[in-house]
């Protein structure tokens, strides 16, 4: 046995340095949190308003009689989301390819894509709600074809499409002109160089971001409650009311989250994929 | 006339406030500050509860209600403060900055567990608010009528079970954040009727809503749903007896028939609802 040691687990002393020290740095941070964890819930309660803050926020009784309701509200949050999402996709698209266009005689359509996303991302999101979700209907359309979940929804449509088409031209601009000169060299017109070459490249570098908007949408399909559809956020708001008591927002939170934080993760794995992917 | 019917008001006032001695010194010490009455209203206060959303003026229903339950309880009007106060802040738990809130809130006793209210100084009709158009279209002040309508209410009001336990409509509500915003949904057609108490209801259809109508109501002395308003405060809070006595003497002696009269006083001659 000559040349390096190893220990009875057959690893490098290095290697057993490390794992000790990962092992320690673990115990370590599960203290602290445990810690931390145990002052919040020993110290909390001790604040003299705890005993009023718990009845109005963390009300067992409250929370048990909403949050079936809330889950049935929950379900219209989601079909509306379900709509929306696609449309914003292709719309997103639609304008991000409209201000990437370079022949002279389409500029027009240049102007409307700029033109679009200043005017749509400069607006505050339940301004436009109000303005589509009121502002159409009132012109004089028959039912159904007034219906706030026609209009609410494309009002996010409008909004969040030109956020989605901004992150898609980023996408676009991230890929380098050699690329398409390649794809000129090869003999492809600027249509196919657009949809072979390009595209694909941009859409995967910016499908992480563009999942962030869809999780922001997914929080702002509740403000299509303030015309008229009863959704998760404007039912809690019923119950509140009726009960004075603000437990069934944080049964809402809840829901929120247990869709809001899986989604964040899976855009974070995504992120950290193409990271390793690039180097 | 209305300079007339106010001091014969303030005059019935001054009497009932020299009658009551009694109240006056009952809020001695549960004030917020000694000496000052904090009224709560709401931002903004809709007629005709507060007219101009003045309620320092004295002017409207609950500005009147609340003046004369202050001289109840011996404020003169120069130690009353108004401040304002969404719902959500009414109900949020810790310190208030009001001594009660008045705001047309409905009694429950779900709200009850959570604060308290007066007892109640107003019993609310409640009405169905539509359009002109709705009504050429047949819409009758029938139960059955009405199933057939698509509706809307306030979200934060007792509207909301109102329509559910009174009428149960054929498809779901539409809600909305604010009276205005239901007008407005009224308006571009997306739904048919809307149910609030009656004096808001007159107040919309007569000036806000284009071609509104009042379809009928339920009268405020049905057996099923009431909706009485109370003052609103601090669970615990003990300012409510005097508040109580007050508005017992005002009830008893006349004044707040009266001051209903004065301002609420054309809520009749609508269809009551079968």
């Amino acid at each position: 046995m000559s040349g390096s040691e190893t220990t009875a687990g057959g690893l490098s002393r290095r290697a057993a340095y490390e794992a000790r020290q990962r092992k320690r740095a673990l115990r370590v941070a599960a203290g602290s949190t445990a810690a931390v964890v145990l002052a919040l819930v020993l110290l909390v309660p001790l604040a003299p308003g705890w005993e009023k803050v718990q009845r109005s926020f963390f009300n067992r009784e409250v929370f048990a009689k909403t949050f079936p309701g809330l889950l049935e509200a929950f379900l219209t949050n989601i079909y509306i989301f379900a709509w929306c999402a696609p449309l914003i996709a292709v719309l997103g698209l639609v304008i991000a390819l409209c201000r990437d266009v370079r022949a002279p005689a389409l500029y027009p359509l240049r102007l409307f894509g700029a033109i679009y996303t200043d005017v749509f991302r400069g607006l505050p999101v339940i301004l436009v709600i109000y303005l589509v979700g009121f502002g159409i209907p009132g012109l004089g359309l028959p039912r159904p074809w007034n219906s706030p979940y026609i209009w609410g929804s494309l009002a996010l449509i409008l909004v969040y499409a030109a956020y989605v088409a901004e992150i898609i031209r980023s996408g676009i601009d991230s890929i380098h002109g050699s690329q398409r000169a390649a794809a000129a060299s090869l003999g492809l017109n600027e249509k196919d160089t657009m949809r072979f070459v390009v595209l694909p490249q941009a859409i995967r570098n910016v499908a992480p971001a563009n999942m962030n908007m869809f999780i922001a949408l997914q929080k702002d399909v509740a403000l299509l409650s303030f015309i008229g559809p009863v959704e998760i956020f404007r039912q809690a708001g019923v119950y509140k009311s009726l009960m004075a008591n603000f437990t069934p927002y944080v049964g809402a939170a809840l829901i929120f989250l247990a869709v809001t934080i899986p989604a964040t993760r899976y855009a974070d794995y995504l992120m950290q994929k193409q990271r390793r992917a690039r180097t | 006339m209305r300079i007339a019917v106010t001091s014969a008001l303030v005059a019935t006032m001054m009497a009932s406030t020299a009658m009551a001695g009694g109240h006056a010194g009952c809020a001695d010490g549960k004030t917020l500050e000694e000496g000052v009455l904090t009224i709560a209203t709401g931002n903004p206060a809709y007629y005709p509860w507060v007219l101009d959303d003045a309620p320092e003026s004295g002017e409207g229903f609950e500005a009147a209600v609340a003046y004369a339950v202050a001289a109840e309880m011996g404020f003169k009007a120069d130690a009353v403060k108004w401040v304002r106060t969404s719902f959500d802040e009414a109900i949020q738990p810790g310190a208030k900055d009001f001594d009660f809130n008045m705001q047309q809130y409905s009694i429950t006793p779900e709200r009850e567990m959570m604060i308290d209210f007066s007892e109640p100084y107003y019993s609310s009709a409640m009405a169905v608010l539509t359009t002109g158009a709705v009504v050429d279209g047949g819409a009758e002040a029938t139960i059955a009528s009405l199933k057939g309508l698509k509706w809307g209410a306030v979200a934060t009001t007792t509207a909301v079970p109102m329509i559910a336990g009174l009428i149960a409509p054929d498809s779901d509500p539409l809600l909305y954040g604010d009276n205005t915003d239901v007008t407005a949904a009224l308006q571009a057609g997306q739904i048919d009727a809307a149910l609030f108490d009656l004096p808001t209801a007159l107040y919309l259809s007569a000036v806000v809503v284009e071609n509104g109508a009042i379809l009928g109501q339920f009268p405020a002395d049905r057996s099923e749903a009431p909706d009485q308003f109370g003052l609103l405060m601090e669970d615990g809070n003990a300012l409510k007896e005097c508040v109580d006595g007050a508005l017992a003497a005002l009830k008893d002696s006349g004044a707040l028939a009266e001051l209903e009269a004065q301002w609420l006083q054309q809520a009749t001659g609508v269809p009551v609802i079968e």
